[in-house]
């Protein structure tokens, strides 16, 4: 019983749904924007076999833009986090109401 | 025979860590299970002959991201007060239904043979020299692109880094006073 791309592309749609019912789920801003970190990290992984499945290196490459990407993200989001943080000494994105209406 | 046993131990441990990333009241225990997860996904590159993205997994995201994301927490504070009460009659029931919709879906298109190239060339070893060279030939405007993106990004954070003495509190004197921060 050999593992083929199909077991891993599984795997990867399976952290994908737990990332993004944790988005969906939680409200505390850390731990949402960790859940999109599991689910940027469930996209490589489905890259990576599906360019494995295919003999090419093109998956990998988009795993490495996908990594800059996602570190830019996480610094300015984490950046946008503590500022926040500092005027409304919350975490919490429910109480963030303010361009409600 | 390895990779088989490889993919049972690990999947499983990406899938604990993932549940535990979503469902633990202290942030901390988060990034923990979100550090698990990322290592196991390391190990699944490593046996999809992906090395290169392998080592940049385990030091970008499980050494610095992780390490930024426990200084946040630290900085931030755990927030156990958490609300979960929620006011949600129909969506829970169509929630699920759509779950196993999408579970359905999966093992559907799981039993396809999906055949979109040649297929099989084991050509595709991600070591450092084939994705360099990949990535300096064909994809050297992308890689420029990504250095500014991260140049901007570190601007950006500088900025909002600086922006808090003078003009943030000119801005609360006219909000609710009781918001201030105190550290």
């Amino acid at each position: 019983m050999t593992v083929t791309a199909g077991w891993y592309l599984a795997l990867a749609a399976v952290l994908f749904v737990v990332g993004a019912s944790g988005l969906l789920l939680r409200r505390n801003a850390l731990v949402m924007f960790m859940s999109v970190e599991l689910m940027l990290n469930a996209a490589n992984l489905s890259f990576v076999a599906a360019g494995r499945q295919l003999g090419v290196l093109d998956g990998q490459a988009a795993v490495f833009f996908v990594m800059v990407v996602a570190a830019a993200e996480v610094v300015v989001g984490l950046a946008i986090i503590v500022t926040v943080f500092r005027r409304r000494a919350t975490a919490s994105v429910d109480d963030l109401a303010g361009l409600k209406g | 025979m390895v990779e088989l046993v490889l993919f049972i131990i690990f999947g499983l441990a990406a899938l604990f860590g993932a549940v535990t990333t979503v469902w633990a009241r202290n942030p901390v225990y988060s990034a923990l299970g979100l550090m698990l997860t990322l290592f196991s996904v390391a190990v699944f590159y490593v046996s999809n002959g992906a090395e290169f993205v392998a080592a940049v997994q385990v030091i970008v995201y499980a050494g610095a991201v992780m390490t930024l994301f426990l200084f946040v927490i630290m900085l931030v504070g755990v927030d156990r007060a958490e609300d979960r009460r929620e006011n949600l009659p129909v969506q829970r029931p169509l929630a699920l239904g759509l779950l196993v919709l999408f579970g359905a879906g999966v093992l559907v298109a799981g039993r396809f043979a999906w055949v979109t190239g040649s297929g099989g060339g084991r050509s595709a070893e991600g070591t450092v020299e084939a994705l360099g060279s990949e990535l300096f030939r064909r994809w050297v405007l992308p890689f420029e692109l990504t250095a500014l993106l991260l140049i901007i990004a570190a601007a950006g954070t500088i900025a909002l880094g600086l922006f808090r003495r003078g003009e943030a509190e000119a801005a609360d004197e006219g909000e609710a006073g009781e918001e201030e921060v105190a550290p």
